[in-house]
């Protein structure tokens, strides 16, 4: 299914391509076209061009601001439940666009899944129903499959050893980080195709975000994972690719160490060193 | 994927099932204007609004002194009930974080929605019956009553909305509370303060079981507030149970009058603040 | 110098003053209580615990309020049963389901609802909804079923029905836009959690709004049984207006009287200091306590809800 994206013509590169040398990935998942996203009349994404790699960790960074959640809150199609939100270009999920005509997000949303920065478990639901939620959603009634769905998503997610005995305790009554936790877990069990995260460790003490950092690098052979980060630490730490978005435009995207060490743009490095943001 | 289709069709479903409930819900305001105009329309002329109503049987006379009444009580409970309600919220907002006034504000709420014919037997009791006559002055005690809670409610929302920096900047001129309060937060909200004012004097203008035990209605015009007096609704309802049909059409013409009043106030008001007061409305 | 360091006395005297006028409310129903219970006390002491159970309503007999007080539980119930599905499938349909232009224009069309007098209920109750109880509900189920004790009575449409039907018209403004307040504070965070996973719109109600705010929502209902309680002339003109035993609802198409308008109807003739007038004021009494209770609890509920999730939503 990727294939045919590298029978494309080849033109020669022009100072984008060279600038992020990523714009043709052998095995891209998620790929932006010139997309472009409104809060009213607020543009927050300008003709963003960005791929991501399957199995792979990609990391967006950026000072507050710069669009980063918006980015990945299009690539499952939350965006648009904000009232006055529209947005414009295409985002291809294995070489299909998900804003063509006719497309359902509840579809897409089953193939994307998402982690939000506080963790919100269904609070009125207990763990194990926490975790089966979207799988009941499909239909999924018989109960030895739910049971191992839970179990596996539970033990992806680092959690299934401190609640395998609590399996119906409300999912409000973990400590914050297990919510999150739970919460990684509920994404996971419907098996998506890729996991969006939005600054998922924002809310967490550095214990806690170093089980979920430890947790995405333990993933990552099986799905593809998206970050959102506004800790440049972190992403250097978890990621393989980032990508650095400044006022709703790409500076620059590429392998994290590069990136990191040797930033081509001036705004990447002076944004790495701390002068701005 | 059926199970997916299935689950699309439920989403449909609820959406539908969800107008035909909106739907359901208007069809009686769709009737009830097209009622009140169709049979009430016939009646109104000069003669039908300003004379006094005829003798029982007859057809003629009019609804005069239903609308004197009407106005004149609006305006004793606007005089009552209006300073009192501001205060009221000008307390709960400024000087209310703290026990007394959330109590206050509590019962205020419960107040608000308390059944207004319980007012009324109160102030039966406590004045029609120590008096030993029916009067205006009872009616808009009455009226005050139910016209307080409401107020005090939406004036404590309209100041809230004030920010705190317009309290302090008039503070730090040397401004004494009181004097900021009443010209610079008060001024401030005053658009909300007053469409509170508006759609409270919209609900009482309305009210009727109160009404029957305090003013009881009369077939005169104003002859002293220690008097019985009539007014829209008690006059819609003497009308709507006698048994002819000119009385009838009568009735559907006082509501005519009675339902313009008050829709006029209503939608001039939404017109007015287009949805600013939405979530104040609501609760009242 | 000192005279500035000073307690400004304008501003204390601003501050009590308020509160005088703010604590009226308090004067108000602690007033309503006390003069209710000493209007009632004649009908209390004659009759102890029958004026509750009594179904008498005759001067040589004696009174009772029961079917006064069944009257009104039965044509509340009524309108509950029908009204609050109903508010519901309203405030989903606001508050999540309905495209914005049609969610502004319906809610505005619904609060006009609740703007329109009782009084004016009553009237189009009496001559528009009456006849079309007796003509398409009531004729049909009683010559289907007019064996049943219930759906027994006499064929003009005014009865508990009628009432109920009119109550639940009424209700509908209030209970539909609390809930639909109600639910448009749960958390964003609550939605994204059901919509990440797949959930359609109506599955993120279920899953999410409706179970955040399932309190309050009841909450939204009790305020709206408060309303039915209370609410007088529109009931007053279709109920029919029956005393004594035979006010008692034994049939959805008898006519029959609630607390609320027996006063409407016999109070402003009782005879001072007649034992009369003290049973009416005791019904006052009785309907006092009940919409007290009721609206405390809604109050309670509503407001918990709205006041501190207001706090928790950013």
């Amino acid at each position: 299914m990727t294939l045919h994206l590298q029978t494309e013509e080849k033109q020669p590169l022009s100072r984008e391509e060279i600038l992020h040398p990523h714009r043709t990935l052998e095995n891209s998942k998620v790929r932006t076209e010139d997309f472009d996203a409104w809060y009213g009349n607020n543009q927050v994404l300008k003709k963003l061009n960005i791929e991501v790699r399957e199995h792979s960790v990609t990391a967006i960074i950026g000072p507050s601001g710069c669009g980063k959640s918006t980015l990945i809150r299009c690539l499952n199609r939350m965006h648009e439940l904000v009232s006055r939100a529209r947005t414009s270009g295409r985002v291809m999920l294995d070489g299909s666009d998900i804003y063509a005509k006719g497309v359902d997000p509840v579809t897409i949303r089953r193939r994307v899944g998402m982690v939000f920065q506080k963790p919100n478990p269904f609070p009125t639901m207990s763990v194990y129903d926490n975790v089966a939620a979207g799988l009941r959603l499909n239909g999924e009634r018989n109960h030895s499959v739910l049971d191992r769905a839970v179990q596996q998503s539970l033990e992806l997610a680092f959690l299934w050893d401190e609640v395998k005995g609590d399996l119906d305790k409300s999912g409000a009554s973990l400590s914050g980080g297990q919510q999150q936790r739970l919460c990684i877990a509920r994404a996971l069990a419907v098996e998506p195709e890729v996991i969006l995260m939005d600054e998922p460790c924002s809310a967490l003490d550095p214990i806690a975000t170093a089980k979920i950092e430890e947790l995405i690098a333990s993933i990552k052979g099986n799905y593809t994972v998206v970050i959102v980060t506004h800790n440049m630490q972190q992403a250097a730490r978890v990621s393989d690719f980032t990508a650095f978005l400044y006022l709703g435009q790409l500076i620059e995207y590429g392998e994290t160490t590069s990136l990191f060490e040797n930033p081509v743009e001036e705004l990447t490095e002076r944004y790495l060193t701390g002068k701005f943001g | 994927m059926s199970n997916y289709s299935m689950r699309r069709f439920k989403n449909k479903l609820a959406l539908w099932i969800g107008a035909l409930c909106a739907a359901l819900a208007m069809i009686p305001l769709v009737s009830i204007l097209y009622d009140v105009v169709k049979n009430g329309a016939s009646s109104l002329n000069v003669d039908f609004l300003t004379s006094a109503p005829g003798v029982i049987g007859q057809a003629g006379g009019g609804i005069g002194p239903a609308i004197q009444g009407t106005l004149l009580l609006v305006g004793l409970t606007i005089i009552m009930g209006v300073p009192l309600g501001v205060l009221s919220g000008i307390y709960l907002t400024e000087f209310g974080d703290n026990p007394v006034g959330r109590v206050i504000r509590f019962l205020n709420d419960v107040l608000a929605e308390f059944p207004s014919v319980v007012i009324g037997v109160v102030i039966f009791t406590l004045i029609v019956l120590t008096f030993k006559s029916f009067s205006v002055i009872a009616g808009a005690l009455a009226l005050s009553i139910i016209m307080l809670p409401i107020i005090t409610r939406s004036t404590e929302e309209s100041l809230k909305l004030v920010p705190n920096s317009i309290r302090d900047a008039s503070m730090a001129l040397g401004i004494r509370r009181w004097r900021t309060t009443l010209s610079v937060v008060l001024t401030t909200a005053k658009s909300g303060v007053v469409t509170g004012i508006l759609l409270a004097i919209a609900r009482v203008a309305g009210e009727t079981a109160p009404l029957v035990f305090t003013i009881l209605g009369s077939q005169y015009f104003f002859s002293g507030l220690n008097s019985p007096m009539d007014a829209l609704p008690i006059r819609i309802y003497r009308l709507a149970l006698l048994p002819y049909p000119y009385a009838q059409a009568q009735g559907w013409g006082a509501a005519l009058v009675l339902i313009l009043m008050v829709l006029v106030v209503n939608i001039g008001v939404r017109l007015a603040t287009r949805g600013r007061l939405y979530t104040t409305r609501s609760r009242a | 110098m000192l005279e500035g360091l000073k307690h400004p006395s304008s501003d204390v005297f601003f501050k009590y003053g308020s509160l005088v006028f703010a604590a009226s409310v308090i004067g108000v129903i602690a007033l309503s209580m006390v003069v209710l219970v000493r209007g009632a006390f004649p009908a209390l002491t004659s009759f102890g615990f029958r004026f509750l159970t009594g179904v008498d309503w005759d001067a040589a007999v004696g009174f009772g309020a029961l079917p006064y007080i069944l009257g009104t539980l039965v044509t509340a119930s009524i309108a509950i049963i029908i009204g609050v599905p109903i508010s519901l499938g309203i405030a989903i349909f606001l508050a999540e389901m309905a495209p914005d232009a049609i969610k502004v224009a319906v809610s505005n069309i619904i609060e006009l609802l609740a703007a329109v007098p009782s009084i004016i209920y009553g009237l189009w109750g009496l001559y528009v909804l009456r006849v079309w109880v007796a003509n398409y509900v009531q004729s049909p189920l009683q010559n289907s079923f007019g064996f049943l004790p219930i759906f027994s009575g006499t064929s003009y449409g005014l009865n508990f029905l009628t009432a109920g039907l009119i109550l639940a018209i009424m209700i509908i403004p209030t209970v539909a836009s609390i809930s639909r307040e109600v639910m448009v504070s749960v958390p964003i965070s609550q939605r994204e959690a059901a919509y990440s996973v797949g959930a359609t719109r109506w599955e993120v109600v279920r899953m999410s709004v409706l179970s955040y705010s399932r309190s309050g929502i009841f909450g939204a209902a009790v305020l709206g049984l408060g309303r039915a309680v209370g609410e007088t002339m529109a009931v007053t003109m279709v109920i029919g207006g029956a005393t004594g035993a035979s006010a008692l609802p034994t049939s959805l198409f008898k006519p029959g009287q609630t607390m609320a308008t027996i006063l409407v109807n016999q109070l402003s003739e009782a005879e001072s200091g007649s034992l009369q007038l003290a049973a009416l004021l005791g019904i006052g009494l009785v309907l006092f306590a009940i919409a007290f209770s009721i609206n405390i609890v809604a109050q309670l509920l509503v407001w918990r809800v709205l006041k501190v999730q207001a706090g928790a939503v950013e």
